[in-house]
């Protein structure tokens, strides 16, 4: 089992470090449903963390209590080793959690290079007055931020798009600018919601080499929703399972493979 | 050169300044549906009521005198200065800020999600509240406002064009420093929701609510300002009219010719504020007086709703407007 104060090593070598997001005794209700039911889990610095589960199992809605969406009813978020207390998503954005969306929600009327730099927003600091008259701090911090982006949008293979509107791309493509965006912040943490779904295996090939190499070359910390079981056990360090808002699994993606519980509830039957 | 012609020429370039003041209220539509997707029923009041706090504040009114006098039995109108125009241009841009934040905090902080219909039934409410509240604060009579804009006729208009046709153009001042300050409005718009970092906030906000708050835009900051910016164009809109025909409560029924403005345009589109007032200026005046006295005249009431009618019928997002797809 996992040393839980001290961080741990991967199969592949990588450090993970102590704690940055700890969930505790979650409870999120919409009216009489339960959503989310006492669950809790840690992120810790470095890891890919994946948050799986069937249909309606509770998965996005815990993703949104996270970055602020979604308020629950129970329990406390613990971020960075302080008890945070009730935020509004931009809140939680300003403190460094950056996150994607199932259905894709980007700025459609804008370019590609325009959305990136939006995620920069809060990393700007000049106010109206020196924008205004566009000296110095403002400009050098325009190139600075812009600089930063242009290294996302490199990194993400995104070159040939910068000036190209986002309502213009494929699918796929505006999938990959939702995560330019998020990393241009530079986030602590990095959520996705399902950065896999509807995409063809070529898409899926391309995403899963981001996402590590994005983990690897930034040390960036993860936590990702998926539905595609061979990509989730590939990608990530540790993985919690929901069923019907309930925690049913949480460990490594063989320790998860071999629960019966999670056998039972998300995979139906047993497969060789 | 045959007369009507000549007196075309002249008339349409009359119909382009009145156009403008079209387009400046019309600007005000578009900023706070772009931003916010509320239909500003209110903006022709907004004008109205910056021009009545520039008034009062320039005349050194007691704002709520009468309720003041009627309450304490008090004898007080004046506080007996007068304020320069340059001061009293900032107190009041001043006051509309802070209507704004009013406006955001008391009512559509509230109405976030709603159906376009109920916020735009908040802003029938916020049009008829600040014309109350106008009238309780400065009084409902007809006043003078002045800021020190040349009006008048342009002479050396009026020379050359006398040297070039035989017949002198009357262009009114006002007119030409109102077409001027309207394209330095737009044009400091549009460099600061380009180039600075709230207006790609504001751009953002504008085109997606869930992925500007992901990305930490306070929504209400940006809803502040966007009004804020509303608010300015406004009292623009209000110190041209205001100057021109007095600042009188039917300052608010602008509001309604800005309508078939926007339809024209599309609502979306700044450019098709701009282009859509001037075409309704042009074509107004032009129609009035080359119909016009065909079919009886008084054909400025309506022709525009017509216009805009026809524009519903053939092309319902106006000439710049997004175009509407639907997915099956």
């Amino acid at each position: 089992m996992l040393d839980q104060t001290e961080g741990y090593v991967t199969a592949d070598g990588r450090k993970i470090g102590g704690v940055v997001m700890d969930m505790r005794n979650i409870t999120l209700r919409f009216g009489g449903v339960e959503a989310i039911k006492n669950i809790s889990f840690d992120i810790r610095e470095g890891e890919i963390r994946a948050i799986i589960g069937p249909n309606g199992a509770g998965k996005s809605s815990m993703l949104n209590v996270i970055s602020g969406f979604y308020v629950p009813q129970e329990g406390e978020v613990w971020f960075h080793g302080a008890k945070r207390p009730q935020m509004k998503p931009y809140q939680v954005a300003q403190q460094g959690i950056a996150r994607t969306f199932q259905n894709i929600a980007l700025f459609e009327g804008m370019t590609v290079l325009d959305n990136v730099m939006t995620g920069r927003l809060n990393n700007m600091k000049t106010n109206l007055l020196q924008q205004a008259f566009w000296r110095g701090a403002a400009e050098r911090e325009e190139v600075e931020n812009r600089e930063i982006c242009e290294k996302v949008i490199d990194f993400l293979e995104i070159q040939h798009i910068r000036k190209t509107p986002v309502s213009r791309l494929p699918y796929g493509l505006k999938k990959r600018v939702e995560l330019a965006r998020a990393l241009a912040s530079e986030p602590k943490l990095l959520l996705l919601d399902e950065p896999m779904a509807g995409m063809n295996v070529e898409e899926k090939e391309d995403m899963s080499r981001f996402i590590l190499s994005v983990n690897d070359e930034f040390g960036t910390t993860i936590a990702l929703i998926e539905h595609d079981m061979g990509v989730v056990m590939d990608l990530s360090d540790r993985v919690v399972v929901m069923d019907y808002g309930k925690k049913i699994g949480d460990g490594t993606p063989d320790e998860v493979r071999n629960n019966q519980d999670v056998i039972d509830a998300y995979l139906g039957v047993s497969h060789d | 050169m045959s007369d009507t012609l000549i007196f075309s020429m002249e008339v349409f370039l009359n119909g382009l300044m009145a156009g403008v003041l079209y387009a400046l209220v019309a600007l005000g539509f578009v900023l706070i549906y772009k931003a916010s997707g509320i239909f500003n029923y209110a903006q022709g009041v907004m004008a109205l009521f910056a021009a009545l706090t520039l008034v009062g504040i320039m005349d050194g009114q007691v704002p709520f005198s009468h309720l003041i006098n009627a309450a304490l039995g008090t004898d007080i109108h004046h506080f007996g200065w007068h304020v320069p125009a340059f001061i009293g241009i900032i107190l009041s841009m001043g006051v509309m800020v802070i209507l704004a934040w009013i406006v955001q905090k008391v009512i559509f902080r509230h109405l976030v999600g709603q159906e376009p219909i109920i916020l735009f039934m908040a802003t029938i409410g916020l049009a008829y509240f600040m014309e109350g509240l106008g009238d309780i604060m400065w009084g409902s009579d007809i006043k003078k406002l002045d800021v020190g804009l040349p009006q008048g006729i342009n002479i050396a208009i009026d020379e050359v064009t006398y040297g070039i046709f035989g017949y002198g153009f009357f262009i009114d001042n006002l007119d030409i420093v109102a077409t001027v300050i309207a394209a330095l409005l737009v044009g400091v718009l549009v460099i600061f929701s380009q180039y600075t970092k709230q207006g790609r906030a504001m751009r953002a906000v504008a085109d997606d609510h869930q992925a500007a708050l992901s990305v930490g835009i306070n929504l209400n900051f940006i809803w502040v300002m966007v009004w804020s910016v509303a608010g300015f164009v406004a009292l623009v809109a209000g110190i041209m009219w205001g100057t021109k025909s007095g600042v009188q409560f039917s300052l608010s029924l602008i509001a309604l010719k800005a309508l078939p403005v926007l339809m024209l345009g599309g609502f979306t589109s700044i450019p098709g504020a701009i282009v859509g007032g001037l075409i309704i200026g042009v074509g107004e005046k032009l129609f009035e007086f080359l119909v016009g006295p065909m079919i009886g005249g008084a054909t400025e009431n309506w022709f525009a709703y017509v216009l805009a009618l026809i524009f519903l019928v053939f092309r319902p997002q106006g000439l710049f407007g997004e175009k509407i797809i639907e997915r099956v």
